[in-house]
């Protein structure tokens, strides 16, 4: 029975290595019928998965479609296991709140969906509010679902002093460092993320994925 | 469809092969080896006794082209069909013959040794642009006597891959054809599946040398494929113009296949070259010029309207560094070798009119060399609808859509060329991190990864056994008592 568990946890991960969505649900669902913790099923199963690829893709080896469909594979997982969780009143353990969105007057989301899709992935409560967001609706929403995080995209140099305007605006309200702030976008350096007093910025979504549990505590 | 570049019409592809002929007939072709000039006269040419010109007819010519194989394979150590020899196919193979190599550190031109050699063949090996392995340079630290015969002798213990080499005297040809044979298990074996092939050098204008010749029928009795590198230089050694270098070469390459095919009709052999036009200003031979290309270009053209396996040498440059000239001439040079569906394209990773080589350049070109491939693959439908068809209800009109397309996933690795780290492609950030390298300095970490990743190939010891023992043998008679140290087949 144990080398079958076993073996349901490897092929959990594969189904997120392969980017199958299908593969990933049947395989939740097995979980639910064979009584399954779904805790397990996620943890020891398909977060493996995602955790391969996210390496592979640190090392050059993996390349974004494949990213972008593991993560897609998680999500799929997640929500056929969670009203599982919910009946059995073990939520996962959520990572944190984070609310995403490219700053007013920016319409370019690529590299922001991507960080979405990998902090789903990898357990954040992702809320996306799309493109050219305002910084008071940004603030609100974090407010409102108690986010513990908020990143900022922007792609362009003359879009990027938004996100100093937001940072500036959470600090006048006093709400750092209860909200965290990462940046992010192609302009975006390490000096800039530092100059606008931001917690962080990253390179790519994975980098953004092990930013964000270093802002929660839980790298 | 993969695209093809031509430079040439038809009607001067006729006219360049009716001219060929006719230079046949007159002034005629030197011809310095007694045997081939045997050969030639029972077969019916005009021998002018007094300063070896032999006139050849088109009819023989006609004749060895009807014998002549249009297609034919080399073979990797397990047997495997590697190279196509035939129609369009695209190969590379590092250069062959240099005499030094650029020495990464002190960017100074260092004299070669089996060092060297072995260097250059760990790396080709490893990189999949290269079909084939070249005896890629020269080891001084052998006897001129074995110097062609040694180079061989590594590339069949060092790799797995065909080999695109050469003799440097009639003497030292039937050496290495024996040593192919032995290494093989027969002669019949070494010719059934050729493991490697020979370059054969006419001297231009119209000469084809006692040493020339002479490898040509060896090649021919032994069935070792073998391949002409027809070498006019426009303007000094050839015609000034590039149709009266073409016609030149197509006049030299028949009478190589004459000689070739009278030996022994039905042998293997190569359409080839490395065409160059003449520095007016230097009195150099540059194998980056674009005129060098087209001239391969063109004389590749005439081959195919004749149906012969063709061969070239690009990818090289005549730069003394690893730099942007290199990275330019060689780069747009393969590109034309490939667009001229160049059965095999030699010269990659050498720098100084093909005298000296580089492993860090053979990294960097082996990234020239797929894009290359990736153009020859041309543009190719995928899918039954071009576009339409990936506008599903999942269409959420955001930039990442496609991204999340199974399609995707399944398609991106063979409609795009995923690079090596040798293309830059990372923000300034990450490039900076990495030490803000340039194209060079990112290939010698490649080549230091490499060197480190190399595994000897499994080969059988007994096949080893053979081998050592007739490279210690040939050494001795050249007055060299032991080779030099091999690490890799050291025993414990």
């Amino acid at each position: 029975m144990s080398e079958d568990i076993e073996k349901l946890y490897k092929d959990m991960a594969q189904s997120i290595i392969d980017g199958d969505s299908d593969i990933s649900v049947e395989l939740a669902q097995k979980a639910i019928a064979i009584n399954m913790p779904p805790l397990d099923a996620i943890t020891k199963g398909f977060v493996v998965g995602v955790n391969y690829i996210g390496d592979q893709f640190g090392l050059g080896e993996a390349f974004l479609p494949e990213l972008v469909m593991a993560g897609e594979a998680m999500k799929a997982a997640v929500a056929t296991l969670e009203p599982e969780l919910l009946k059995l009143g073990e939520a996962r353990e959520t990572m944190g709140r984070v609310v995403l969105a490219t700053v007013e007057g920016d319409i370019h989301e690529i590299g922001k969906t991507l960080v979405g899709t990998m902090l789903s992935a990898s357990g954040f409560e992702v809320t996306d509010l799309g493109v050219d967001q305002p910084a008071e609706k940004i603030i609100g929403k974090a407010l409102e679902i108690n986010a513990s995080i908020i990143g900022l995209s922007a792609l362009l140099t003359t879009t990027m002093v938004r996100q100093r305007e937001l940072i500036e605006e959470l600090d006048k309200e006093n709400l750092r460092p209860r909200i965290k702030v990462m940046v992010g976008g192609a302009p975006i350096t390490r000096d800039w993320a530092t100059k606008i007093k931001a917690d962080g910025t990253s390179e790519d979504a994975v980098g953004a994925v092990k930013l964000a549990k270093e802002l929660v505590g839980k790298a | 469809m993969q695209p093809k570049l031509t430079l040439l019409s038809d009607e001067i592809v006729a006219r360049i092969l009716e001219e060929a002929y006719e230079l046949l007939r007159c002034p005629g072709v030197k011809v310095q080896n007694p045997e081939a000039r045997e050969l030639l006269a029972s077969a019916g040419a005009i021998m002018y006794p007094d300063n070896n010109v032999v006139g050849i007819p088109a009819a023989l010519v006609h004749k060895a082209l009807e014998s002549v194989p249009r297609d034919f394979y080399l073979y990797d150590y397990d047997g495997n069909p590697v190279v196509h020899y035939g129609g369009d196919s695209v190969h590379f193979d590092p250069g062959s013959s240099g005499i030094a190599i650029l020495n990464p550190e002190t960017l100074e031109h260092d004299t070669t040794e089996t060092e060297h050699l072995l260097r250059l063949i760990k790396v080709a090996e490893q990189l999949p642009q290269y079909d084939a392995q070249s005896t890629a340079v020269i080891c001084h630290d052998v006897p001129k006597d074995i110097q062609d015969s040694y180079r061989l002798y590594l590339a069949l213990l060092y790799s797995k891959k065909p080999i695109v080499t050469g003799a440097f005297t009639n003497k030292t040809v039937q050496e290495m054809i024996d040593m192919l044979a032995l290494f093989a298990g027969s002669p019949e074996a070494a010719r059934e599946k050729p493991r490697a092939i020979f370059d054969v050098c006419p001297a231009p204008p119209l000469i084809w040398s006692n040493f020339g010749a002479g490898n040509l029928i060896a090649l021919a009795k032994s069935g070792i494929p073998a391949e002409i590198v027809s070498v006019p230089l426009s303007g000094a050694a050839a015609p000034v113009t590039m149709l009266g270098t073409v016609t030149q070469h197509t006049a030299e390459c028949f009478a190589g296949i004459v000689i070739h095919q009278l030996a022994q009709a039905g042998s293997p052999i190569v359409w080839g070259g490395a065409a160059a036009i003449f520095d007016m200003r230097k009195g150099a031979t540059p194998m980056g010029a674009v005129e060098t290309a087209m001239l391969d270009c063109s004389y590749a053209q005439v081959a195919k309207t004749l149906n012969m396996p063709t061969h070239t040498y690009l990818g090289a440059t005549d730069s003394k560094l690893v730099d942007a000239q290199a990275g330019l001439e060689s780069g747009i040079s393969a590109m034309v070798g490939a667009l001229s569906g160049i059965n095999m394209i030699s010269g990659s990773g050498m720098l100084d009119f093909l005298a000296c080589h580089s492993a860090e350049k053979l990294v960097i070109d082996a990234e020239g060399i797929a894009m290359a491939k990736r153009m020859v693959k041309g543009v190719q439908q995928h899918t039954d609808t071009l576009a339409t068809g990936f506008y599903d209800d999942k269409i959420n009109f955001k930039g990442g859509d496609f991204l999340k397309q199974k399609i995707t996933m399944k398609l991106f690795r063979e409609e795009q060329h995923l690079p090596s780290s040798i293309i830059d492609r990372d923000s300034t950030r990450v490039w900076k991190e990495a030490g803000s390298l340039d194209a060079f300095g990112r290939a010698k970490l490649r080549v230091k990864e490499l060197l480190a990743s190399y595994t000897r190939p499994e080969i059988d010891p007994a096949q080893v056994e053979r081998l050592n023992a007739f490279m210690l043998d040939l050494s001795q008679k050249a007055g060299l008592e032991e080779l030099p140290r091999l690490e890799e087949y050291q025993t414990a």
